[in-house]
């Protein structure tokens, strides 16, 4: 039998090749793959709005601080004034830091969430921060000020000492970088994921599923079409980069002008991809198994709205834990395997640790295997499970008979 | 008869290796028993047949020969190896239920098939279209199989099947929506891949097929092999039948008849009796009967197959299509 057994088989990784060429190329030069690629124009409507809704979650959950540096008696003062003001009038919170420090290095702490520092004394307050800060809040100040000063005096005027950017601003920034990014991740995983459920009813419907199953392992079947997606997407990240590159290049923009992410663009990027393979593998795996087992069109369109809510829940744990790193929910959102891709990505823009992405990719790593494992294996118990399936009409006909 | 006889190899072929084996395969699907209890062994080289009505068993068992899916019970062997799928490039595949991606050029879907089976993409483009030609095909290469036609898409999966030279070629229900013309060129086709030293098994519902190409059947009925073995054998399960006719209606002879023959028109018909026709024609002779003609009709494999699976089985075969089985 020697014979028979050289190079007697495709190995399961050229078995895989051999699939995800075909759906690649199949999908490519489809016309169905240009409506794929004006996809982003939708989602930056989506997105647009989601990152708008987040942030004013996150000014509301988390509003910024008002550093008081003055010296001792009048930061107490201040600070007796804004306990007996809050209840009549929404004042900023106020947290006491060094007397004499530098408005600028207390601005710049990102570890804090301050929006402006008060400086100077009672009578001649000074407030440094970002111009919008300062300025909603220069009535307040001079009211506390004033109630501090005690009873009869005058309220005086505030000196502002606007600065380009302060902790806070930063702080915002970068939870919208975040929530920007996690928002184009899950819309692309959501395309993608749709796509993935309905890949294997072309195979189903045109009977080729019984070719692939007779000659190459069904474990390849599936490990093709998964990466041939993720080999589908990447195209279109190139172009969708390209594109987005060339227009922000015509209109003289760089991202250097954007709020760069904690771990700095480059490994920003690196990340967003990997961390975006390991969403779609997580998700795809499963979709593409609940796939298989749909017969028609209108099957995977049933099956795809528990699907999509499965989605969306991953979505809104990791959008709620961005903007509270470190909070229960956020270890949480990194914890679990659907969503700690999101909420990895959101720490690396905010935190620039490198190496919880080490550790979380492992971990990550760990679940796309067993899911892809497990998926492959109910693919191939359920996918090619019976003969050739008989219209309803000759399975009712049949029972009767039988009856 | 219901219950699975042993094996008996193919008459003269003792010896050759099998190129296909199977033991005690069985099949459950939920609770209901698709295969129960089947054996087969195919020599290499051969022509066999898998017999039955529709939803006989003869898909799953194929699909199990082939490792699509696996026996809940007993073994399989193809080349000698109880896993299909690691001498996947030794086999080609004609499924019952035909399908190509309809938007692919033939002579990709021919190359991808070859791919699928270990033949790199160009390679398979070229044998795809020396194939296409070969067949009479060749300007539909660049056609997308949306615009063929059935039958050429047919043809086109059939030529995917073969595109990597298997030694083992595997297909199910093969002449199902063929017009006679085809099926004869699908009939020639067959007879070229054993000429060029392939196994060929095929399945079927249509008994003409197997008794023309097939060097071996399995008669399969409600998922049971009550026969698996050589045509002839088959056919020898039955005696042969007597046709005689003679000048004289009625005589002592008759007492020389065999107890189960039937006068239907002229003709009386019988079994032929173990001790041979010279006996009985001894006795016709001497008792003055007048023999104006007398034949021996050996019994097709269409009265074989009633006589092993049974009168519903062969009923179940013939509703199936009755137009084929008259062909």
């Amino acid at each position: 039998m020697s014979e028979h057994t050289e190079n007697a088989r495709l190995g399961l990784a050229q078995a895989a090749y051999v699939v995800a060429r075909r759906d690649l190329r199949a999908i490519l030069f489809s016309k169905a793959f240009l409506f794929f690629l004006l996809g982003p124009v939708f989602f930056l409507l989506v997105a647009g709005g989601a990152a708008s809704v987040s942030q004013k979650t996150v000014e509301n959950r988390e509003p910024p601080v008002l550093a008081v540096s003055m010296d001792p008696a009048d930061a107490a003062a201040i600070e007796v004034a804004r306990n007996r003001l809050q209840d009549m009038v929404d004042l900023p919170r106020m947290e006491r830091v060094d007397t004499g420090a530098d408005p600028a290095k207390v601005l710049a702490d990102r570890s804090r969430n301050y929006g402006g520092v008060l400086t100077g004394t009672l009578d001649e307050p000074r407030l440094t921060g970002t111009p919008e800060s300062i300025e909603r809040w220069r009535g307040e100040v001079a009211l506390t000020a004033g109630v501090a000063k005690g009873r009869g005096s005058n309220y005086p005027e505030v000196t502002l000492q606007p600065t380009a950017t302060s902790g806070a601003s930063a702080k915002r920034s970068l939870v919208g970088t975040a929530t920007a990014t996690v928002t184009l991740m899950f819309l692309l995983t959501m395309l993608l994921a749709g796509m993935v459920m309905s890949n294997l009813v072309e195979e189903k419907a045109n009977k080729i599923i019984e070719i692939l199953a007779a000659a190459i392992p069904m474990d390849a079947v599936f490990l093709g079409k998964l990466f041939a997606m993720l080999g589908v997407s990447f195209v279109g990240l190139a172009v969708w980069g390209g594109i987005g590159g060339t227009i922000m290049a015509a209109g003289g923009r760089s991202l250097a002008e954007l709020t760069a992410p904690a771990v700095g663009w480059p490994v920003f990027a690196a990340l967003f991809l990997v961390y975006f393979a390991m969403a779609y593998l997580l998700i795809g795996s499963i979709f593409l198994t609940i796939g298989a087992m749909a017969p028609t069109v209108r099957d995977v369109q049933t099956l795809s709205l528990p699907a999509t809510m499965l989605q969306l829940g991953v979505f809104f744990l990791a959008t709620y834990a961005t903007s509270d790193l470190g909070s229960p929910v956020e270890l949480a959102a990194v914890a679990v395997p659907f969503s700690s891709p999101y909420a990895m990505i959101s720490r690396a823009a905010q935190q620039p640790a490198l190496w919880p992405h080490f550790a979380a990719l492992a971990w990550q790593a760990l679940w796309v295997l067993l899911f892809v494992r497990m998926g492959a294996t109910l693919f191939r118990r359920r996918v090619m499970k019976s003969g050739p399936q008989q219209p309803r009409a000759r399975r009712w006909g049949r029972a009767r008979a039988a009856t | 008869m219901n219950a699975p006889l042993s094996l008996s190899p193919l008459t003269g072929n003792a010896g050759r290796p099998l190129a296909i084996e199977a033991i005690g395969l069985v099949k459950r699907f939920e609770g209901t028993t698709a295969v129960d209890g089947v054996d087969l062994a195919v020599p290499e080289g051969a022509i066999y047949g898998v017999l039955g009505p529709n939803g006989a068993g003869k898909t799953t068992t194929l699909r199990i020969l082939l490792g699509i899916i696996d026996p809940d019970e007993g073994v399989r062997r193809v080349f000698g190896h109880e896993r299909p799928h690691d001498i996947a490039r030794l086999i080609g595949y004609l499924p019952e239920e035909r399908g190509l991606y309809p938007s692919m050029k033939a002579v990709e879907a021919i190359a991808f098939l070859g791919a699928l089976r270990g033949v790199p993409l160009a390679e398979g483009r070229k044998r795809g279209l020396e194939l296409l030609e070969e067949h009479g095909l060749g300007h539909a290469a660049d056609r997308t199989i949306r615009q063929l036609s059935k039958g050429m898409a047919q043809t086109v999966q059939l030529l995917g099947t073969l595109i990597h030279r298997p030694r083992l070629v595997v297909l199910d229900e093969p002449f199902s929506g063929l017009d006679a013309l085809n099926q004869g060129k699908l009939e020639a086709m067959i007879r070229r891949m054993a000429a060029d030293g392939a196994t060929v098994i095929f399945s079927t519902h249509v008994i003409a097929h197997a008794e023309r190409l097939c060097e071996g059947v399995a008669i399969i009925a409600g998922g049971k092999v009550p026969y698996a073995g050589s045509v002839d054998a088959a056919r020898d399960r039955i005696p042969a039948q007597v046709r005689l006719e003679t000048a004289a209606p009625d005589g002592p002879w008759r007492a020389a008849l065999p107890a189960d023959a039937r006068h239907e028109g002229r003709y009386w018909l019988f079994s032929l009796p173990e001790s041979g026709i010279e006996p009985l024609l001894r006795a016709l002779i001497e008792g003055n009967a007048g023999i104006l003609s007398l034949s021996i009709e050996r019994a097709g494999l269409h009265d074989a197959f009633v006589h092993i699976a049974g009168e519903a089985a062969a009923r179940a075969l013939e509703e199936a299509s009755p137009a084929e089985q008259a062909r």
